[in-house]
């Protein structure tokens, strides 16, 4: 039996859905011992959100008023700390994981493996580099805790069952001040979340600018989906960067994905490849974002936006 | 503040399509247009405006890697670093591996500040800067895209999911670099030529006693399943009923 503990993720009072994610990696690798630790000022209704997940044993808290933003320097002592009982730490690979997680793993003194998409053995990841191109297998010797981030899109998130126990955990440590969290700008919106959203609709450099994007915005709201952009569209400030797809933005796995206005860099198409329909929407046929596109239609954005909310019920 | 160390890597440039070995021992780098990562290009282009600002005195440029790694340095130090350190190793390196050696030459130089990229685009890893943070026992920004100085503090606003997160750093500290942090400036062939008169020191991996050998066994590369080309539609029409075929749209 390994023991298995997952850093859990959340935001406003709520556990994130990456957190599900990486129970479901969890249970591939050893479904018999799953905890979930939950950081906060306060912890109480994330854990028992943690404590329903299906295949969750248990759920540690750590209640902190220094716990209360995800700052990696005062979270990695304490989960390095929990985390010699166990044989397994991993987080999602999310910007909170990703930045947490290999701070834990260097308290450790282990290498980490980044980004797990697939485990083909108790010990035996896949993994992917050079931007999605290559996949490699990765073997964590015996004896070696196995510290990993889990890609949020290769895994479907648990559903929940009956709540594990949840039990407070002893941390001892000292924590550092000098660190501090000053503010968090998000764009609140009433659209779905671009990571976990079913629809998106996302635009390039072709839309032009910011008040363009408000074309995808309607036909989003029409069909509830979420929006999401290239790098070239954040970059010329069309929209805010949490909206950035790609390689260095979110990797995301929607059923659909309608692209205008976005040529298909390599880049970018790393965010998409495991959306399950993509729709590409580009003037120029040669576009390499036809190469991959399920469905693909040569045309002006600015003509067949209008035109397809015409067609919807 | 005297000193900032920046950390480059040695990477196939990022226009560069890679390849599987055919027998799925590695990729094919052999012949490849080599660069600096993207991203350190950019730590570095942010380490040369706090000293033109007058926030330094001076860019260490630091490379781990082969001989070869000297080109990247070389233009590290034409696009303005004052000088350069190699420490010379053929072997692949896992970034906990980086991360040590980084700390022997950081507990060397007392930098104020080590500028890193957030991830080498090879390995994709996203991990030395928070490493060399925790070995260092120093505070770390990730994701940067915005950097202040003010003292004995760093302001930094910080990509993530959610938005922008704007943390306080006391120095010395750890920073690595997103694209959206600065433009690194082109190289002009003057600074080229002046560039050959500064120094690269090269040291030997074995100078530093820091165990380099990789703990994680890579057993097998292999290129990802492409997505199966689909097909055009002619019109908004047909597009809209193959969607609602598949149930992706009312
Ligand atoms: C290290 C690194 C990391 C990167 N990470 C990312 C990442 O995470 N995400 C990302 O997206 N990119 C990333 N990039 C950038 C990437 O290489 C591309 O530059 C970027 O994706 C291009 O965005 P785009 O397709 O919107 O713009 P462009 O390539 O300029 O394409 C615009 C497209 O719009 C089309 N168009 C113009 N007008 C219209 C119209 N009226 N109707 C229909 N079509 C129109 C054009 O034909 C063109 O194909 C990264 C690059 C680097 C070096
Ligand atoms: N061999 C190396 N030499 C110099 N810097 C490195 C090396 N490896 C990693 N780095 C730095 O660490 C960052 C993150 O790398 P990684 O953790 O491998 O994604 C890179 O952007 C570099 O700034």
């Amino acid at each position: 039996m390994s023991r298995i503990l997952i850093i859990g993720e959340h935001s406003g009072g709520h556990l994130n859905q990456s957190t599900a994610r990486c129970v479901a990696c969890a249970v591939a690798i050893d479904p018999s011992a799953i905890e979930i630790v939950v950081l906060g000022g306060d912890a109480t209704t994330v854990a028992a959100e943690a404590a329903a997940l299906i295949g969750v044993a248990g759920v540690l808290t750590v209640t902190n008023p220094a716990n209360s933003q995800p700052l990696a320097a005062v979270l990695a002592p304490q989960i390095a700390s929990l985390a010699a009982a166990y044989d397994y730490v991993l987080a999602p690979s999310t910007t909170f994981g990703k930045d947490l997680l290999p701070r834990v793993a260097a308290l450790l003194g282990v290498p980490q493996l980044s980004d797990v998409m697939s485990v083909l053995g108790p010990r035996l990841f896949q993994r992917p580099i050079y931007a999605g191109n290559a996949l490699i297998t990765i073997e964590v010797p015996t004896g070696t805790k196995v510290v990993a981030t889990v890609r949020s899109a290769s895994f479907k998130p648990v559903g929940n069952g009956t709540a594990a126990p949840v039990r407070p955990a002893e941390v001892a440590v000292p924590l550092p001040t000098h660190t501090r969290f000053i503010e968090l700008c998000s764009g609140k919106s009433d659209r779905p979340d671009l990571q976990t959203a079913r629809l998106v609709v996302s635009g390039g450099r072709g839309v032009g600018s910011a008040e363009n994007f408000a074309l995808l915005y309607k036909l989003a709201d029409r069909i509830g989906a979420a929006v999401g952009a290239s790098r070239a569209a954040v970059d010329a400030g069309f929209v805010p960067n949490d909206m950035q797809v790609g390689q260095t933005g979110k990797i995301i796995a929607p059923e659909l994905y309608m692209a205008f206005g976005i040529s298909g860099a390599i880049q970018h198409l790393t965010g998409i490849k495991d959306a399950g329909t993509i729709v590409a929407i580009n003037k120029d046929g040669e576009a390499p974002i036809f190469e991959i596109a399920d469905l693909g239609l040569v045309g002006d954005l600015f003509l067949i936006i209008p035109e397809i909310e015409k067609r919807l019920r | 503040m005297q000193k900032i160390i920046v950390c480059l890597k040695r990477v196939v440039d990022y226009n560069v399509r890679i390849r599987v070995k055919p027998d799925n021992s590695g990729v094919i780098t052999d012949g490849l247009k080599m660069s600096i990562n993207p991203f350190d290009e950019i730590a570095l282009e942010e380490a040369l405006r706090l000293r033109e600002k007058g926030q330094a005195e001076e860019v260490v440029a630091v490379s781990i890697g082969p001989e070869d790694a000297q080109q990247q340095l070389r233009t590290a130090l034409a696009m303005g670093a004052d000088r350069a350190i190699l420490v010379q190793i053929s072997a692949e390196l896992e970034p906990l591996a980086a991360a040590r050696i980084l700390l022997k030459i950081v507990s060397r130089e007392q930098p104020g500040l080590v500028l890193l990229g957030k991830q080498a685009i090879d390995d994709d890893c996203n991990q030395t800067g928070q490493m060399l943070a925790a070995l260092w026992d120093r505070p770390q920004a990730t994701f940067a895209s915005k950097l202040e100085l003010n003292g004995t503090v760093a302001t930094v606003t910080r990509e993530v999911d959610a938005g922008l997160e704007v943390i306080e750093v006391d120095l010395p500290a750890v920073v690595t670099s997103d694209l959206r942090l600065n433009e690194p400036r082109y190289v002009k062939l003057p600074d080229i030529m002046k560039a050959k008169k500064k120094t690269i020191e090269v040291l030997p991996i074995e100078s530093l006693g820091v165990d380099v050998t990789p703990v994680l066994r890579v057993t097998r590369y292999e290129t990802p399943a492409a997505r199966t080309k689909g097909g055009m539609v002619n019109s908004v029409d047909e597009l809209v009923s193959a969607l609602r075929d598949r149930g992706l749209l009312a």
